[in-house]
């Protein structure tokens, strides 16, 4: 066993310095990743300053019209907040759609965000992994990789984001605040997460001691009528193949505005903006969504044993934004 | 009795008071941690331990030089044929090479990470396909490789119609919920072993011949298993080691395996890739039948299952040809995995069986019905018993079969494609010997003793019912104790045997209590032993198959098996390829169905298991790294509850007085047989896609 240290963080100011200061020093939020690291090697920090205490377990209005999601705020709280059902209803659906009930029960929002790959090599200590170690190789590449990632990957790191919620989020255009030694900052969701070019082993832009307390998501009226559709091998408590989390805004058979992102697809959760771009405009027909779909994977670049995922994430964009519009047209 | 019965033990284990291995008294034990290969083959040429002898807590490290001298010991018992340590040649990658010894169980893990080894000679694992398929040898065949009669090729030729197709099984894991776990004691050359087995009985014989102590040295107590399914029948490396390292600290020590462990020294279902010719008159009539298998197998102990053993007699052909092979390849070694043999086998000869109803223009159930047998097809011997036909028509009106539309992608509901397919069920009936012995004391009450273990399928209950029923007395009266090699011996908790042994062995101690008292059954207990002058009674009860030793279903001039049928309906999303199974009725013909309660639980386990046979379950092997990639339970699925739709299970009226003396048969292991089938029948019936690999993935069915 490898001796740690923990601490129960008192305020956000100690706990940014200290894990600041120290190099092996991690946040701890409710450990339902972080502490199978711990158990399998895949970390090792010196100390865990856990966080979960600490007051930012609300959800609350925002000046504009957004909302604010604490960081600490569990995963089956959020999913059942009747603001959030009612308003983003995407972001429940992402939520009731991973992990199990267990886990969603301690599970915070920033851990959730935060969380790192399933790829099978990251989490076995004794094979090659850019990820875990930089610079030892991928195995993933030329190995097993059906899971993998089909959108900006990179030959150092083919692996993919594993979080439901972020894909959610990544349509929204939600922002992260996060509090660090020199100052609290917010950042666009979609530039927290980075793709893996030759550093993988960075997962998000987060300095290390920088810690996320809150995400606010914009008022986006449109977002009543989203969900997020996840596809995978078993009924549940699996993670996507393929996940699309879409919201649209339908008038008179003529898409007005949509937001399209996917998951399992890339090393982040993808904002799929030509899909967007391709729709706005656009008849709400099949042929349309296809179109888009189909624009938005132009750039795709399988790997020898996930070609699959392509038509997959064109079929369930298609099939998404076809539920969405055929729901009764207001 | 044909009331369902609820189970004695029930209430102890949701209360957490009954006892699996690793609940045994620890206190003064050392926590013992394996080291493993991390190749798949080579040479060990040096394992640096000081690290870890230097780590907190830790007493020894163990390599092969430490171990004791251990005797020679055959397959089965063992699971894999080298002793328990590794010395040199590596078969495959998660071999023991050193057990680490500490005060705790983390300071062993822990330092178990920290032993070093060093490898020569390593080179790629050939994967399953690559290797030359050769003629397996030794203990772990089950059955002929090779059985025919008539001229398939002639038959062939003769055919109106025919189909030959090629389809694979995919390697499987068993991981149950508690892991194997043994806890070794010695006292001077007595050995007190608690360990998770199927089988107290192999695991005393195993363990007195390994360290050359008479059997009556070593007990063995395991009352409960956690989950076995076939991984703890036969006696694994971690077993042996537990005893020797208690031998050699001369403290107990407690080896409880990690889930990752448990995909390399505790077996799997090996792959399989099988192809079936059928051919036929334009009626149906079958006119040959060849089934042949090559079935993927460790370096060493030749581990062959009987794949294609069901086709020689399911169904009425002039010729029948079967036949099986292995390739020897760097891996672990395979065993048993519920459901063996029959459950790989029937998905090849259920798919092509569908595939010549399809040929035909036929009805799948009106074709297996016209192929039915007056006796078994290869021998020409009698039946004990076969409801085959009884499981299909049964099968057929509960499903509402006679609504099917035959044409491909015809039924719908809404957006979604619907498919029903069906199959047949078949097991082989093993049998083996089991005794029991019975007590009554002057109030009445009755104890069983017995060596079996209780693995989940409510064994104890079933011993109180066969008791309650031959002497006459309320089954609350009779109190079931068992797991531990003191008591008299039972064979094993596997193979789908122990209702049958054991059933008729308590029957047989009953019956000579009874006569001991010369009461009736009914009699009030009590009142016949005062009569009698008696304070207490003992009576002992033996049953075993004709011979007297284990036996397959061909024995004794009959042919005796289990049948079934199996009827589901798929629901297909045409775009995303989503498989689900809305709905499944099983029909079962297993001899006399003692606890209808247990019996239908048992099924629904096997139903649900098939269904992750057919749909999720695949150990990759990782063909770079020569081992199996996802050694834990999130990168291998199994079925969760959603995967599940309705699954409606009865039972046809049989009774099978020459499968043993109760009328049962063994049922554990059927329910899991022909689903898989079942459902790529019903996919090609929606689709039009005829998978023929295991598991039919999301990625087969996208359009
Ligand atoms: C069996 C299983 C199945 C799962 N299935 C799914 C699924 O289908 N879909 C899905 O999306 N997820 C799934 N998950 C993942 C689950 O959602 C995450 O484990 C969980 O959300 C992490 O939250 P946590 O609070 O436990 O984080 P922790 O494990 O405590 O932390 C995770 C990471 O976040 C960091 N962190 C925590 N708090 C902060 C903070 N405030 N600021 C900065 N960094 C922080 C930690 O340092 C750590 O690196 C599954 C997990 C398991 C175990
Ligand atoms: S894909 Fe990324 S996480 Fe997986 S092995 Fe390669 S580098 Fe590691």
């Amino acid at each position: 066993m490898i001796p740690f240290d923990y601490q129960r963080a008192e305020d956000t100011r100690s706990a940014v310095a200290t894990v600041t200061a120290r190099p092996g020093a991690a946040f701890l939020g409710a450990g339902t990743n972080l502490v199978d690291h711990l158990k399998l090697g895949v970390a090792a920090p010196d100390l865990l300053v856990d966080v979960s205490h600490l007051p930012f377990d609300m959800i609350e209005p925002l000046a504009g019209g957004g909302v604010r999601i604490g960081a600490t705020v569990r995963n089956s709280d959020l999913a059942v907040d009747p603001v959030i059902r009612q308003r983003y209803p995407m972001v429940s659906a992402a939520l009731l759609s991973g992990a199990s009930g267990q886990l969603r029960n301690v599970a915070t929002t920033a851990g959730n965000l935060m969380q790192r790959t399933r790829c099978p090599y990251f989490q076995d200590v004794t094979t090659p992994c850019n990820k875990r170690r930089p610079g030892s190789g991928c195995s993933a590449l030329e190995g097993y990789h059906r899971d993998h990632a089909i959108l900006g990957a990179s030959r150092h790191c083919v692996a993919v984001h594993p979080s439901d919620l972020a894909v959610a989020l990544t349509a929204l255009g939600a922002v992260v605040q996060v509090e660090g030694v020199k100052g609290a900052r917010s950042i666009p969701i979609i530039d927290l997460y980075r793709l893996p070019d030759d550093a993988p082993q960075h997962d998000t832009v987060l300095e290390h001691g920088e810690l996320i307390t809150a995400v606010d998501l914009p008022a986006l009226p449109m977002a009543t009528r989203s969900t997020y559709r996840k596809v995978r091998d078993r009924a549940s408590y699996a993670f996507a193949l393929v996940s699309v989390a879409a919201a649209v805004d339908v008038e008179r058979g003529t898409v007005r505005d949509v937001r399209v992102a996917l998951g399992g697809v890339a090393h982040k959760p993808w904002r799929a903006r030509r899909a967007e771009e391709a729709l706005r405009g656009a008849p709400a027909t099949d042929d349309a969504f296809r179109a888009a779909a189909e624009a938005e994977l132009a750039g795709a670049r399988p790997l020898r044993d996930n070609a699959f995922k392509v038509p997959m994430a064109r079929n369930t964009i298609v099939a998404t934004l076809r539920e969405l519009t055929r729901r009764e047209e207001p | 009795m044909t009331t369902g019965l609820t189970r004695p033990d029930g209430p102890a284990k949701l209360t957490g008071t009954a006892h699996y291995a690793a609940d045994a008294d620890t206190s003064d034990a050392l926590a013992a941690a394996l080291v493993t290969t991390t190749v798949p083959n080579g040479r060990l040429t040096a394992l640096h331990t000081a690290d870890a002898e230097a780590a907190p807590g830790v007493v020894r490290v163990l390599t092969r030089a430490d171990l004791p001298p251990l005797g020679e010991l055959s397959t089965p018992p063992l699971g894999f044929p080298v002793p328990p340590l590794l010395e040199d040649t590596v078969h495959h990658e998660g071999e023991p090479i050193a057990v680490v010894l500490a005060e705790t169980w983390e300071q062993a893990r822990h330092a178990a990470t920290l032993v070093r080894a060093e490898y020569a000679d390593v080179t790629p694992a050939v994967p399953f396909g690559q290797a030359e398929d050769v003629v397996p040898h030794g203990g772990l065949v089950f059955g002929e490789t090779d059985e025919s009669k008539g001229d398939v090729t002639a038959g062939l030729a003769a055919a109106d119609v025919s189909v030959t197709a090629t389809y694979t099984t995919a390697d499987r894991h068993h991981s149950p919920i508690e892991p194997h776990a043994t806890l070794a004691r010695w006292d001077g050359d007595q050995l007190v072993l608690h360990s998770s087995v199927q089988s107290v009985l192999f695991a005393q014989a195993a363990l007195a011949a390994l360290f050359g102590v008479p059997p009556e040295n070593v007990r063995v107590f395991c009352p409960f298993v956690g989950g076995g399914f076939g991984c703890k029948g036969f006696v694994w490396p971690h077993i042996p080691l537990a005893a020797a390292a208690a031998r050699v600290t001369g403290r107990p020590v407690k080896l409880v395996l990690t889930r990752a462990q448990m995909f390399t020294l505790a077996g799997h279902q090996p792959a399989t890739r099988q192809t079936v010719s059928l051919g036929a008159t334009s009626d149906g009539r079958l006119t040959a039948l060849r089934h042949t298998s090559s079935n993927a197998s460790a370096q060493l102990g030749d581990y062959c299952e009987n794949t294609p053993h069901g086709s020689t007699w399911m169904y009425a052909s002039p010729a029948i040809e079967t036949s099986t092979r292995i390739q020897r390849l760097h891996r672990p070694g395979p065993t048993p995995m519920r459901s063996p043999h029959e459950g790989p086998g029937m998905f090849a000869l259920e798919s092509a069986m569908d595939e010549l109803a399809h040929e035909l223009g036929m009805d799948p159930v009106e074709l297996r019905l016209r192929n039915e047998p007056e006796v078994d097809p290869l021998t020409g011997e009698p039946f004990s018993s076969r409801k085959l036909v009884e499981c299909l028509r049964e099968g057929a009106r509960r499903f509402g079969w006679s609504e099917r539309n035959p044409e491909i992608g015809s039924m719908r509901d809404g957006h979604e494609l619907i498919g029903w397919g069906m199959a047949a069920a078949t097991m082989d009936s093993p049998r083996s010997p089991s005794s029991a012995r019975l007590r009554i004391d002057h109030t009445g009450h009755v104890v069983v003793e017995t060596g079996m273990q209780e693995i989940g399928t409510g064994l104890p209950a079933m011993v109180q019912a066969v008791a309650a029923e031959t002497l006459g007395c309320p089954p609350e009266d009779v109190a079931v104790r068992h797991g531990d090699s003191d008591f008299p011996p039972h064979t094993g908790t596997f193979g789908s045997m122990s209702t049958m042994g054991l059933g008729s062995a308590v029957r047989a101690a009953a019956e000579s209590a009874l006569e001991k008292l010369g009461a009736e059954p009914g009699d009030p207990l009590a009142g016949a032993l005062a009569e009698a002058g008696l304070t207490e009674l003992e009576s002992e009860g033996r049953w075993s198959p004709e011979g007297g030793g284990m036996t397959r279903g061909r024995t004794g001039g009959y042919s005796i098996h289990t049948y079934g049928s199996i009827f589901v309906e798929v629901r297909v999303d045409p775009d995303l390829g989503l498989l689900r199974m809305s709905r499944a009725v099983g029909v079962y013909a297993g001899g006399r169905i003692l606890n209808p309660l247990a019996a239908r639980s048992q099924m629904i386990g096997g139903i649900t298991w098939g269904y992750g046979q057919a749909v999720l379950e695949q150990s990759v092997f990782e063909p770079n790294l020569g081992r199996f990639l996802s050694k834990n339970l999130a990168g291998y699925i199994v079925p969760v509850n959603a995967d599940i739709g309705e699954i409606d299970v009865s039972f046809v009226d049989d009774d099978d007085r020459v499968a043993s003396a109760i009328g049962a048969k063994g049922i554990g292991e059927l329910g899991a047989v022909g689903v898989s089938a079942a459902i790529a029948n019903a996919v090609f019936h929606a689709t039009g896609r005829r998978v023929r690999d295991l598991p039919i993935r999301i990625h087969h069915l996208l359009p």
